[in-house]
């Protein structure tokens, strides 16, 4: 049996567009992380909330005949900024009050909105599977190769990569980078010299929001369902990636997710695809074990 | 209380979650049909629900910190006012006492349904005692706990299936193996923090539900395993009715051998340990405290009891699936821990009782069961980390002596 090269590359580009969802995602994780140390639980939640404003709002227009592209446009903004509006909603209800107790209380408080949301979701729309229109376009250019790598999956990347970019010039060349960076170093001396702490915890929340959203678009048109549960593992797969990738790094993040993406696309396509949700749960638990603090991550020391 | 003030603020905020929940709650497109349901009313019931409950979310965050400050200037814990009552006057004992006859009559004077229920309950009863040593005593967030249940579920019923093993050998050996699992998942894990702890045993948690799921050898997989024989006493035949009965009498002994123990373990050198380590680690390990063994034998005590629980859990429905010991299992029962006060024997007790008797009697509730169980968390969390029925912190007083 020779080297089939092809089903390579297959499982190469499919892993490329899970990291790349799991990337946008993890991308929130890492910053709400890095700046306030807590596992933001309910961050695939929010996830799922934007597939669903999307869902919503894409399925309404469809059936006003919009054309697509305009329709493929207004339903990512909605979704950006419906996601970006509950993350910020979510951080004032059920962290701000709990920002000097322990970190216990506020993860216990994360499991509780994770919980919340998702069943919110569930009553008020439905517990069904639901068929996500497919809002990205075939492209003409890409027939040729559509039997490796679907157009959508082009959009992926591109957005991927395009959002990323985007992040780091935003962290780093902008005021409101620098604050973020400040306050992740040091709180209290952030708020000394002068920057507003709780607008900058809410600045992450939003943008971190708002990118889940975007993967959670973007993975909804390009498997073309959802339900009320996606975000659970999205969101449990995301922070595998993020801690591979050293929590609180935004670079570990991207890396980690890709490094997850590709791992479990090879091992469901050359071993088994039973154990496929295992396997990302020991890849966590080993990590976890032997470099804690990822691959790009530094070791930090407890304090008095 | 009120001022305009806040009111205003209330409005915007009643404004701002009408345009939050506006898609998900009002529209519902349904892309097969090609209908589109709107529900306007429901937007108005958002709108007026929102403003009250942010007007007493704003009177509570106010009062929380007007009694933060309070706290600040006295300079011990105070316990509540009931459990103040329940202390001092010679309620305790009467009230023990009433409790005590209530629990030995239930089976006789309520139908079989509702005693079925209160077992359920009284499961619950258990492995929240039993996580309560893990989160409320020793501070580590377990979110696999559900794991050691399924231990010990399974390990009944495959024992039995396989070796015809009964019962009475299963119980103590489920709780054995509880504790064994506990010891290997515990042994990598416990040199993690706090909520790094949380995830990996939740990961652990799904891996043990997963590898059940799909080991079909093993466990039959999905479709679980079917008539697990109800416990029995010296080969006498009961009923179902009679059996029922018979599995609430021992759940009741369950829990007050598991209070017992609990107390005890409180006490002792260990319990110790354990509070004095949840309060701060550095110190601890200065202190010589053995940081590694003292946070293993908290999570493979824990582990027993759920263990154990399994054992009871399986006995009590006679079959068993991996559908039983989901993630949300675990939640649920954080939420027991959590909303009867983390720590404290009577809270957890009261807290499983309201969680997983209230939603079977108010039925029209129990479709928002786990939306209420988010927010009772959110809630218990922003407002009384301590829970229902806290637990009294002993205080060492230094007593001036005159002269």
């Amino acid at each position: 049996m020779g080297f089939d090269f092809e089903y390579f590359l297959e499982l190469f580009l499919g892993g490329l567009t899970r990291g790349s969802i799991y990337a946008l995602i993890a991308l929130g994780y890492t910053m709400v992380y890095g700046i306030i140390q807590l596992i933001n639980f309910a961050h695939g939640e929010i996830y799922m909330i934007g597939a669903f404003t999307a869902l919503i709002v894409g399925g309404l227009l469809t059936l006003m005949g919009w054309n697509q592209m305009a329709i493929l446009v207004i339903a990512s903004l909605a979704a950006v900024i419906y996601s970006a509006a509950y993350g910020y909603t979510v951080e004032k209800v059920a962290y701000k009050p709990l920002r000097s107790a322990p970190r216990l209380s506020a993860l216990i408080s994360a499991i509780g909105m994770s919980l919340f949301l998702q069943n919110y979701v569930l009553l008020a729309q439905t517990s069904k599977f639901l068929p996500f229109p497919s809002l990205i376009p075939d492209f003409k250019f890409m027939e040729p190769v559509e039997h490796i790598v679907r157009s959508s999956e082009i959009v992926i990347y591109i957005t991927t990569a395009v959002v990323m970019a985007l992040l780091t010039f935003l962290i780093k060349f902008t005021k409101i980078g620098k604050a973020m960076r400040a306050t992740a170093q040091d709180r209290d001396m952030a708020m000394l010299v002068g920057v507003n702490v709780n607008r900058v915890i809410s600045h992450t929340f939003v943008l971190g929001s708002a990118t889940a959203a975007l993967g959670g678009v973007l993975i909804a048109s390009h498997i073309g369902q959802i339900d009320f549960y996606i975000g659970f593992i999205a969101g449990i797969k995301a922070f595998v990636a993020a801690v591979l990738g050293g929590i609180g790094s935004m670079p570990g993040a991207v890396l980690g997710s890709l490094v997850l993406g590709w791992t479990e696309s090879f091992f469901t396509g050359y071993i088994s695809s039973d154990y496929e949700d295992v396997f990302a749960f020991l890849f966590l638990v080993l990590i976890l074990i032997f470099r804690p603090s990822g691959i790009l991550g530094r070791a930090d020391t407890d304090k008095v | 209380m009120l001022n305009l003030e806040e009111v205003k603020r209330s409005f915007f905020t009643c404004l701002w979650f009408m345009f939050l929940t506006f898609p998900i709650m009002v529209i519902k497109v349904d892309t097969i049909d090609e209908t589109v349901d709107w529900r306007w009313e429901r937007i108005l019931w958002v709108g007026a629900g929102s403003f009250v409950l942010s007007l007493i979310w704003r009177y509570l965050i106010r009062r929380k910190e007007l009694g933060g400050k309070e706290i600040e200037a006295g300079d011990e814990d105070t316990p509540s006012k009931f459990q103040e009552l329940v202390r001092k006057s010679g309620f305790y004992y009467p009230i023990l006492i009433a409790a005590g006859i209530f629990v030995l009559i239930f089976p006789q004077v309520f139908s079989m349904y509702q005693t079925n229920i209160m077992n359920t309950a009284l499961i619950y009863v258990v492995v929240g005692l039993g996580l309560n040593i893990v989160v409320g005593l020793a501070g580590l967030l377990d979110l696999g706990y559900v794991a050691f249940y399924a231990v010990g579920a399974y390990s009944y019923a495959l024992l039995n299936m396989h070796f015809g093993l009964n019962f009475w050998f299963a119980l103590p050996l489920g709780g054995l193996l509880g504790f064994l699992f506990g010891i290997i998942l515990g042994f990598p894990v416990l040199r993690l923090r706090g909520d790094y702890l949380a995830i990996v045993t939740l990961g652990f948690g799904e891996i043990i539900r997963l590898v059940l799921e799909n080991w079909n050898a093993f466990s039959k997989g999905p479709s679980g395993i079917a008539s697990i024989p109800r416990p029995g006493f010296f080969g006498m035949e009961f009923s179902i009715n009679q059996s029922i009965d018979y599995m609430y009498y021992l759940m009741v002994a369950l829990v007050i051998f598991t209070i017992f123990v609990v107390r005890r373990l409180q006490d002792s050198r260990i319990g110790r340990a354990w509070i004095a380590l949840r309060e701060d680690e550095i110190a601890c390990q200065a202190m010589g405290i053995d940081k590694t063994r003292t946070k293993l034998t908290a999570f493979a005590l824990g582990a027993t009891w759920a263990g154990m629980a399994g054992v009871m859990f399986a006995a009590k429905t006679t079959f068993i699936n991996p559908a039983s010991f989901t993630i949300w299992e675990s939640i649920i029962i954080l939420c027991v821990v959590v909303l009867g006060g983390m720590g404290s024997i009577v809270g957890v007790i009261c807290g499983a009782l309201i969680l997983i008797l209230l939603p079977e009697y108010l039925r029209a509730l129990s479709e928002y069961r786990m939306l209420i169980f988010g927010v009772v968390l959110v809630c218990m969390m922003v407002f009384r980390p301590g829970g229902i029925v806290s637990s009294v912190r002993r205080v060492y007083k230094f007593e001036k002596e005159d002269g």
